[in-house]
């Protein structure tokens, strides 16, 4: 115990990272379940459909052909950059997770904050810094292939990158100047109030540049020149198989997180929720909300599911009506609505991010190019100036 | 030894280790990934000295930003394998004692300055003197002419780039 209470930091930050991880790669499996159901609804299509009820053990079944392919090494290619540049691409995407407060500061055990790994007076500074070497992963794997269509693809989301990032990084300083301040908590907690206190409204200039330039900082769709499949097979990463293709994968989705995340803390209020302080009915959406699901897969299991898929299905049924039951015991109750709310915004970008893939269609480069740096960065500098002009003038 | 000490310890080495392997690596991509490596571990050692905002501006720049394009400069041009020459007369016999006479004289200083104690208890007292804020007043309201005169003078030699340039076309 005196270890325990001596390193508290440490014990307390190694227990965080564990669950953070588990959670955020079932998360980026199920990710990849939910876009395609999405997009197969978009489509007019069933999506996974054979792999579990509703094909819900799909991600399992494709995490263990991904272990189990032979892993393909091209003779000619530059083997250690070449096995560098996916561990790049996944534990840089991972690490900008450590600086996202998924809850409010004032909850905490031993003195650590839960909700927040590392909480710095500059987190904002931080995940750009770490997002700013996240193009390397790509880069090199383009280049250490040593092949005609990853180069391509590597050079084309290396500029696409450098070009996005300028603009990402202008359109979220409207942001800093009305909060003052680097730092997460500092930014969420200048939003305080309900809907209405949120950057969104001030900002929404700045939100919608943000937004577009994050689409295009993680190379979707209409921004996935970098892998368009009918001029470059399959961009950077064709010459990777297996696990290491696995790897890239994960790090696309894993930046989808973090740019969503950004999003909600930067312009839609972090943990904060959208209702006034004064309804507190709100406590019990949580709960409610998960007993419904629990209920509608339990009507699913009676109605649709035959066989094993029954079965699946129940469990499913069963971890939502006990996770619901949990949520609504009071001490739990108060902890969880914090991440809830966060977990629920973020939830509506990620489904915006699969929205916008299953209806636009691709870009041309010279397209991107002259929209990124003709259009997004001269409206991103206007709205930096007017936000700065406004805020001199208020403050006068 | 403490956390921050080790944490040092380990950063030198790889920030010298990466400088070696700048110089010694035959192909311009890993000289650039090894300078990559200097430059973030200066970063987690500026961070040890409570320098937060230097830090992460050290990473986005640097690394973030100027070795991209160093990257991509080399990808573009597929540049080769560097070609070695044998050293020249006055490289063997004026450039290493010389070498190594500055070298000893670095060390001589830092021995002197004790850089290492400063890091290992400094990582407090350096919090205050070095918060972003601080920064921010110092550099836009003591420095500010310094500042404007620099942004110029880069100014001046992106127009010179571009026009150098355009000239050879």
């Amino acid at each position: 115990m005196d270890f325990i209470s001596n390193h508290a930091v440490l014990v307390v930050s190694l227990i965080k990272i564990a669950v953070l991880l588990f959670v955020v790669m079932t998360a980026l499996a199920y990710l990849t379940w939910f876009e395609r159901k999405v997009v197969a609804r978009i489509q007019s299509r069933w999506g996974p459909y054979y792999v579990g009820a509703h094909g819900l053990l799909q991600p399992l079944a494709d995490g263990l052909k991904f272990l189990f392919k032979e892993d393909l090494t091209p003779p000619s290619s530059d083997r250690f950059v070449y096995i560098l540049a996916p561990f790049l691409a996944l534990s840089l995407a991972l690490t900008t997770l450590a600086l996202i407060p998924f809850g409010p500061p004032s909850i905490q055990v031993l003195g650590q904050p839960v909700f927040v790994i590392a909480n710095s007076n500059i987190g904002l500074l931080f995940l750009f810094a770490i997002t700013s070497i996240g193009v390397y992963g790509v880069a090199l794997a383009g280049w250490s292939s040593n092949s005609k269509y990853p180069l391509l693809g590597g050079l084309r989301s290396s500029a696409q990158m450098i070009s996005y990032e300028v603009s990402l990084t202008l359109s979220v300083v409207g942001v800093l100047l009305l909060a003052g301040s680097f730092s997460f908590n500092g930014i969420i907690e200048r939003q305080a109030g309900n809907i209405g206190h949120w950057n969104v409204w001030p900002q929404i200039v700045g939100f919608l540049c943000y937004i577009t330039a994050a689409i295009a900082e993680t190379n979707r769709v209409p921004f996935d020149l970098p892998e368009a499949e009918t001029e470059l097979v399959a961009g950077f990463h064709t010459e990777y198989s297996s696990f290491k293709f696995a790897m890239f994968f994960m790090a696309e989705y894993a930046n989808m997180i973090t740019v969503s995340c950004l999003a909600t803390i930067l312009f839609f209020g972090g943990w904060l929720s959208p209702l006034p302080d004064s309804w507190t009915w709100q406590l019990y959406l949580p709960g409610a909300g998960l007993i419904a699901l629990g209920l509608y897969c339990a009507y699913d299991t009676v109605k649709e599911m035959r066989g094993i898929a029954r079965l699946q299905l129940s469990v499913v049924t069963l971890m939502a009506l006990v996770a619901g039951a949990i949520c609504l015991m009071p001490p739990v109750m108060h902890v969880i609505q914090g991440p809830f709310w966060f977990v629920a915004k973020v939830g509506l970008f990620i489904f915006f991010y699969v929205w916008i893939r299953g209806t636009l269609p691709r870009f041309r480069y010279d397209q991107l190019m002259s929209f990124g740096w003709k259009l997004l960065l001269p409206v991103s500098l206007a709205n930096l100036v007017v936000t700065a002009l406004v805020i001199l003038l208020v403050k006068r | 030894m403490s956390f921050p000490v080790i944490l040092f310890f380990i950063c030198a080495a790889m920030a010298v280790l990466g400088a070696i392997l700048l110089i010694v690596a035959r192909e311009p991509i890993h000289s650039a990934l090894s300078l990559i490596l200097v430059m973030v571990s200066l970063a987690i050692l500026y961070l040890l000295l409570g320098a937060e905002f230097i830090a992460a501006v050290q990473i986005i720049v640097y690394a973030g930003a100027i070795m991209v394009l160093f990257v991509f400069v080399i990808m573009l041009l597929n540049a080769g394998v560097e070609e070695r020459t044998s050293w020249s007369k006055m490289a063997k016999y004026a450039g290493m004692p010389l070498a190594i006479f500055l070298l000893l004289e670095i060390a001589h200083w830092v021995w002197r300055a004790s850089v290492g104690a400063k890091v290992a208890n400094g990582a407090g007292a350096a919090q205050a003197a070095f918060s972003t804020h601080d920064l921010a007043m110092a550099l836009f309201q003591q420095y500010l002419f310094p500042f404007e005169a620099t942004s110029i003078l880069i100014l001046i030699a992106i127009l010179g780039a571009l026009v150098l340039a355009k000239r050879s076309e």
